[in-house]
């Protein structure tokens, strides 16, 4: 029987089967559209985080060769520019803050790899129409092209969307907030020579009172948005002839574009109680919805897919016991708090609920031209950042450990480094978890340690690999001199880092970070 | 212990009541309103501190609460 089924061909969806059969688990994919079915570019912007997990996934090449890179952000109030960000951040960043891309494309990269995979049986026009959980698995009914089928598997992941019809089947619900506003995203494709970069409106005079937004996608296509207020009638603004009148008022009256989808959209803040329910689990927007300003909707989706998949291995594989997983409801649900709580803050800047809430929003604005402090209260989106898993119960805290406050800490993601001699610290870390062992060049110590600790952590869990690391930018990135180690889980977490190398609590952690065999 | 001053602390209570007053000169409820916002976002950056901020919030809005509704 195969392990798990996966319910939804998302991106999410894919990214998590194109994982468990890396893995060498075996995963079906129910999905009820086609492999173009997608309606519209949706998803445009991807994270740093999520090239990372994509590269691991085989995907993040293509797509960032395709995409457009940018890492600059304008905010304009009125006809004045009153604030710009820089997202690059330090020289040894692998991949750009940002790629745009279309998300149906990126779609079709990750079908593309998961066709390559013969662990993943990816099934299009399947309708999961049932859902009826046991015991030991799940049992589904599902309307395919030939008739009524049933499937039984141990596991379950719905990626199914934001409507989550498995969710509904389980009569599940979301709690969170509904916004009471509307947007028209209309995407153009048109040839124009505006940098790729996020241009954002307060009140601009193309538009006024209401936001807008600018920003580049692949192939001259660029999404346009803009605020429209609770009262418009969606089905006025969606009209070609409304959306040219907006097109021209914003980008000049000679404007040359064709009209590649349009959208008038709602949003909301919410997500489920717990993600794991038994042996069904929620991931990507099933699970929770934010408003698109910071672009958390699809890459938080990704997160927990890249979060989901190595634990859920690893149960499948009885290489840890099933309290894993809910580990993946605890990180997940505080990661996607954290999404909600940046979103809904953006969207109460964006869109002012009271009239007090608005006059402190445009003083910010008008402040902000000239005051340097203003511009850190301007809220257009605070764009994705990875989750810091802080207070996961698979960290093992280290009080009194003596790290430098820029080292990165147990529940960060490992940072990855660019090697002066080419390639990346990432490349150097396989499926499994890893000890990043410091030591000096050549330093036979090191090498006698690996080798000592190497037969005991290989027993632990998925097992573990023993990278000695040498190269001086990675120690200065790590706050790390010979003896260091951090140990970095398969989704590239840290859960847990010491001064100098302590080979039993080292396999006390890794067991820790297994949910499994951890003493009181 | 407070972290907020709310003993007196300005030098010359009257001439700050007065240039407070005269900065609205000439502004109607919302160049007002504008103001007084500014001049909170101006003065909140100046102190910086979480914990004078949120003390300076609560004592402000017990302020308005005890002044009542004006129903
Ligand atoms: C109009 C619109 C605009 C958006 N714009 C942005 C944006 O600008 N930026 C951003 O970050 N995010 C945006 N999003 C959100 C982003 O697209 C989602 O976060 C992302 O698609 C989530 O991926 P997912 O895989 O969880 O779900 P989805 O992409 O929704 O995939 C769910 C899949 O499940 C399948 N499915 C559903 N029910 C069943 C069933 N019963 N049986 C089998 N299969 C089923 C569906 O066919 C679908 O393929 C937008 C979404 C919409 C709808």
């Amino acid at each position: 029987m195969t392990p798990v089924v996966v319910v939804g061909a998302g991106p999410v969806g894919l990214a998590l089967a194109i994982d468990l059969a890396q893995r060498g688990v075996p995963v079906r994919v129910l999905d009820d559209g086609t492999p173009d079915s997608t309606e519209g570019s949706r998803a445009i912007c991807w994270s740093r985080r999520t090239l990372a997990i994509l590269h691991r996934l085989g995907c993040a090449e293509a797509i960032a060769a395709h995409g457009v890179q940018w890492n600059t952000g304008r905010v304009f109030f009125g006809d004045h520019e009153v604030y710009a960000f820089d997202l690059t951040g330090d020289a040894s960043q692998r991949w750009p803050a940002f790629v745009n891309l279309q998300q149906y494309e990126v779609e079709r990269e990750l079908q593309r790899r998961a066709a390559e995979l013969p662990l993943v049986d990816l099934r299009w026009r399947h309708r999961v129409a049932g859902v009826t959980p046991g015991a030991d698995g799940v049992h589904l009914d599902v309307h395919t092209p030939d008739g009524p089928r049933s499937f039984a598997a141990p596991w379950v992941v719905a990626c199914d969307g934001a409507r989550s019809p498995v969710r509904g089947m389980l009569g599940l619900e979301r709690e969170g907030q509904v916004f009471r506003d509307r947007f028209l995203i209309a995407d153009i494709r048109m040839e124009q020579p505006f940098p790729a970069e996020r241009w954002f409106w307060f009140d601009p005079p193309f538009h006024r009172h209401q936001s807008a937004l600018l920003h580049k996608q692949a192939d001259n296509v660029w999404r346009l948005d803009f605020q429209l207020g609770y009262d418009a009638d969606p089905e006025r603004e969606r009209a070609p002839d409304a959306i040219a009148a907006r097109v021209r008022a914003m980008l000049g009256a000679d404007v040359r574009y064709t009209l590649v989808w349009a959208s008038v959209y709602t949003f909301a803040c919410r997500r489920m109680a717990r993600f794991r329910h038994g042996r069904v689990l929620f991931a990507g927007d099933a699970a929770h919805v934010v408003s698109p300003f910071g672009a958390r909707g699809a890459n938080s989706g990704i997160e927990d897919a890249d979060n989901l998949g190595w634990k859920l291995a690893a149960v499948v594989q009885g290489h840890a016991p099933e309290p894993l997983l809910d580990s993946y409801d605890v990180e997940r649900v505080r990661a996607a708090d954290e999404n909600i709580l940046q979103s809904t803050r953006s969207t109460d800047f964006i869109t002012p609920k009271s009239p007090v809430s608005r006059v402190y929003r445009d003083a910010v604005l008008a402040l902000a031209r000239h005051h340097p402090f203003a511009r850190a209260l301007v809220n257009s989106g605070r764009l994705s950042v990875p989750a810091v898993l802080d207070d996961s119960p698979l960290n093992t805290p280290a009080p009194g450990a003596s790290f430098a406050a820029d080292a990165p800490a147990p529940g960060s993601v490992a940072p990855d480094v660019v090697l002066p001699g080419g390639g990346a610290l990432h490349d150097r870390l396989g499926a499994r978890f890893a000890l990043l062992l410091f030591a000096a060049d050549g330093d036979a110590a090191a090498t006698a340690i690996a080798a000592r600790l190497a037969p005991a952590v290989e027993r632990a869990g998925t097992g573990c690999d023993i990278v000695v690391v040498n190269d001086a930018v990675v120690a200065r990135r790590y706050g790390a001199s010979p003896g260091t180690c951090y140990l970095v889980r398969p989704d590239r977490h840290i859960c847990a880092r010491w001064p100098a190398v302590d080979p039993d609590a080292i396999l006390q952690a890794l067991l820790r970070a297994h949910a499994a065999g951890v003493h009181a | 212990m407070s972290a907020l001053i709310t003993s007196p602390h300005l030098a010359a209570p009257d001439a700050f009541y007065a240039a407070l007053i005269d900065a609205h000169r000439g502004l109607d409820a919302a160049g007002s309103a504008a103001l007084n916002a500014s001049l909170v976002l101006l003065l909140a950056n100046h102190v910086g501190d979480a914990a004078v901020l949120d003390e300076a919030l609560a004592a402000a809005r017990s302020a308005a609460l005890a002044a009542g509704p004006a129903s």
